[in-house]
């Protein structure tokens, strides 16, 4: 034990090393979980995936940077459209065509991110909020303006079947869940590997010298410029990098909803994604995944207790934002920091009393 | 340091990798689909569809599944089709694509429904032909009366129609304008989608050159249509042809009010019940119309008809219906509504296809039958479904009404026709079809 533990001594002791190992872990339990779940939970897995794609990278902006957005909605919109215009004008059969999707819609958001970043960068509290609020009514509703963008009934998503993939995937799949991949697998699949490579890097950011110079700017903007930091090239990273994220995040709804249409994208999402981080810890990229397991799974689990409880479709469909606000006020009441805001100092507290344990114990040779 | 913690998350990894492993080499044999119907057993058929029970689509429409599950209620209490009884899922989209995606996934993965009857809407179910398609679910009668159900059976052969289309609604009402005001000049209020699109393309072929303005909304955009009404106006539009939701045909009266906008009206069938028009007025605008000077406002306006109403409680068709609501409405103080005989009528044409399949039923047993007896099928419709191979488009024809005191009467026997070039025709033979004794399809 005492050689495992040395030669995992450097894995543990970097970061990025570090951040990589809890991700492959908590990969391989994710595509374990996936590989053993019906179709329809393999839905909501992927939803879940995209939703903390999105937290995700909102959470870095509002918790570290400080700047409240509530246009990322709107950035999704960005991102599942262009992820859609690329899968039509490729075909959207095969997995190349899926990652040239997406990553066009990260450099599309990257884009709009610094054209609404600099901007934003200038404005403080409420008027950044303002201004992104305005994104978020806005950018949904140019679908209507251009025919090529598919008005109100929006553009089908080309989807790849699964016996197109390439064969090695196919067998990788089989090999290790002894299920036969299928669309919904692959979906959910692709979500939670795409979300391990977002959290990996964002954790990676967040601990580094950028990650710090947001918490610096967010905490005390006069002082990180005494510092030397610039305030609004920080402050436009920070959105960029947000925007990226939400345009992946983007990009995998529209293959998951099979659909992009701007009755997605209403300024309902913004605020749901930013209930989302909230809900689960401002700042916490475990939040931000607790967050969207809520978000996946609360409506459907809301709707189902309705029908079960003997409601008619009618009322359990108007019972579930009810069950929904009612949750978030709870948690904003009993835990103002969030799910995982207010597990810390609790975690904190065992970790501290184990540690003590350990350290006396490691005294004895 | 923290040695315990770091000890579990060994021990964590270990486990798993171990129980990873011992998951692994299932052997190379994959099943294959096995040959049984999804959604049906012995006793039972589960059917699904997507309706807006909530937002600005909902009035009205939310009322038709009810009569759905009335029906199929009905019929379980006379011992089902072939042995099976029938159990219909709904779920709320909010009128909205996007939703109704979301809540097909989960009727045909959670619920694991047999097929979707009756899925409502142009935008909303244009979202999921695709994939019901794609997974060869039936989508049956879909609540809407756009082209793509039923034109092309190549692209979508599990999809079938139910009431007239937009086009030969849009071709027989625009006949009638050309017939008996030559000289109105036509104004379009159009939903701008496909909806509005085939109603322009069939009003079209006889209208062109009446038509001064064309004005459109958007579902779920802005309420307020006062620019349109005022548009109609400067052009000198005396007649508006609106293809658009009840909701719409209340907005645009209440617009229409306040520019001083006056005109005939002429509504697609969509959206011109005037009990529910009426009582959209009164409460968008807090009582200042109350319903029953709402329902006077519709007098005069002009729509069109495929099934009898409750404005014809002789009818045998709406005895039926008002005798099976009486008995297996949820709530007893609801009462019997246009759109719950639509609905009826709808779950109707689904047992009579039912029926006819005979007890073994499989998804493309389904198709088969509607596509080989459709076409004679009997029921409530004025006139004949076009079902066949190459079609699988709805109810045929319409007649032309004029709504008075709330209730429509006829200006012209049922004209039948189809898309595209085909002439319209008088043909009143499927009017007369009555409603077995059991109420039951055979």
């Amino acid at each position: 034990m005492e050689r495992l533990r040395s030669l995992l001594r450097p894995v543990t002791s970097v970061p990025l090393a570090r951040h990589v190992l809890v991700a492959l872990i908590a990969l391989v339990v994710a595509m374990a979980v996936i590989g053993s779940s019906s179709q329809y939970l393999q839905t909501r897995y992927a939803e879940m995936a995209y939703f903390a794609i999105a937290a995700g990278g909102l959470t870095l902006l509002t918790g570290l940077s400080g700047q409240l957005s509530l246009g990322h909605g709107a950035l999704m919109a960005v991102g599942a459209y262009a992820a859609t215009l690329v899968l039509e004008r490729a075909g959207g059969e095969t997995l190349a065509d899926v990652f040239l999707a997406l990553l066009t819609a990260i450099a599309v958001c990257a884009v709009v991110g610094v054209v609404v970043g600099v901007p934003a960068a200038r404005l403080h509290g409420p008027y950044i909020a303002g201004a992104t609020l305005t994104l978020a009514v806005a950018v949904p509703r140019l679908a209507n303006q251009w025919e090529a963008l598919g008005g109100e009934q929006g553009l089908q998503v080309p989807v790849p079947r699964a016996s197109e993939l390439p064969a090695w995937i196919q067998d990788l799949i089989w090999f290790f869940t002894a299920v036969e991949i299928d669309q919904y697998s692959f979906l959910a699949y692709l979500g939670w590997l795409l979300l391990a490579i977002t959290f990996v890097a964002l954790a990676n950011l967040s601990r580094s010298r950028v990650g710090r110079r947001w918490r610096a700017v967010r905490d005390d903007d006069v002082s990180a410029e005494l510092a030397g930091i610039h305030l609004g090239r920080a402050r436009v990273v920070a959105f960029t990098v947000s925007a990226m994220c939400a345009g992946l995040a983007g990009g995998l709804m529209a293959m998951n909803v099979r659909l992009t249409a701007p009755g997605a994208f209403t300024i309902t999402l913004s605020l749901t994604l930013l209930a989302a981080v909230v809900l689960g810890g401002l700042g916490s990229l475990t939040g931000a995944l607790i967050g969207a397991g809520v978000l996946a799974f609360l409506p459907h689990f809301a709707t189902d207790l309705g029908e079960s409880l003997g409601f008619s479709a009618t009322q359990a469909a108007e019972v579930t934002p009810v069950v929904y606000g009612l949750v978030l006020m709870l948690v904003i009441l009993l835990a103002p920091a969030g799910i995982v805001g207010s597990l810390r100092p609790l975690l904190a507290r065992i970790s501290s009393r184990t540690s003590s344990l350990g350290a006396t114990k490691e005294k004895t040779p | 340091m923290r040695t315990t913690a770091r000890r579990a998350v060994q021990a964590v990894c270990v486990l798993t990798t171990a129980s990873l492993l011992a998951a692994c080499g299932a052997g190379k044999e994959r099943p294959s689909e096995d040959g049984t119907a999804v959604g049906v057993t012995d006793t039972t058929i589960k059917v699904g569809a997507h309706f807006p029970l909530t937002g600005p689509a909902a009035p009205g429409y939310s009322e038709i599944p009810s009569g759905h599950q009335a029906f199929y209620e009905y019929v379980n209490d006379a011992g089902g089709v072939h042995g099976r009884k029938i159990e219909m899922v709904v779920k709320d989209d909010a009128y909205n694509p996007t939703n109704t995606s979301a809540v097909t996934n989960d009727m045909i993965l959670q619920d694991e429904i047999f097929a979707m009857v009756a899925g409502l809407g142009t935008p909303t179910h244009r979202a999921v032909v695709q994939r019901l398609n794609d997974d060869g679910i039936p989508d049956l009668f879909v609540s809407s009366g756009s082209l793509q159900w039923g034109d092309d059976p190549k692209k979508s052969p599990m999809t079938f129609g139910w009431q007239p289309d937009y086009e030969i609604e849009g071709k027989i009402i625009g006949k009638y304008v050309k017939e008996n005001m030559p000289d109105a000049k036509v104004g379009l209020f159009l939903q701008d989608d496909d909806f509005g699109e085939d109603g322009e393309k069939g009003a079209r072929q006889f209208l062109d050159s009446q038509i001064v303005d064309v004005q459109k909304y958007t579902p779920g955009g802005s309420t307020d249509f006062s620019p349109q009404m005022s548009s109609f106006k400067s052009k000198g539009v005396d007649l508006v042809l609106g293809f658009n939701t009840p909701s719409y045909t209340a907005l645009s009266q209440i617009a229409a009010q306040g520019v001083g906008f006056k005109s005939k009206w002429f509504y697609s069938n969509v959206g011109s019940d005037p009990a529910l028009v009426g009582g959209l007025l009164a409460s968008m605008t807090k009582g200042k119309i109350p319903a029953e000077q709402g329902v006077k406002l519709m007098d005069g306006m002009m729509t069109t008809e495929y099934i009898p109403g409750v404005d014809a409680p002789e009818d045998e068709w709406v005895k039926l219906w008002q005798k099976v609501w009486d008995n297996y409405s949820k709530k007893g103080d609801e009462k019997l509504t246009n759109y719950r005989i639509y609905g009826m009528s709808q779950a109707y044409t689904f047992v009579q296809a039912l029926q006819a399949n005979g007890k073994d039923l499989t998804r493309e047993s389904i198709v088969e039958t509607l596509e080989k007896e459709g076409g004679s099928f009997e029921g409530p419709g004025l006139a004949p479904f076009r079902f066949s191979e190459d079609s699988h488009m709805g109810i045929s024809g319409t007649s032309v009404v004029e709504i008075k005191n709330g209730a429509s009467e006829p200006l012209t026997p049922v004209q039948v026709t189809d898309i595209g070039d085909a002439p319209i025709e008088e043909d009143d033979s499927a009017a007369s079809d009555a409603p077995p004794s059991s109420g039951i399809p055979e």
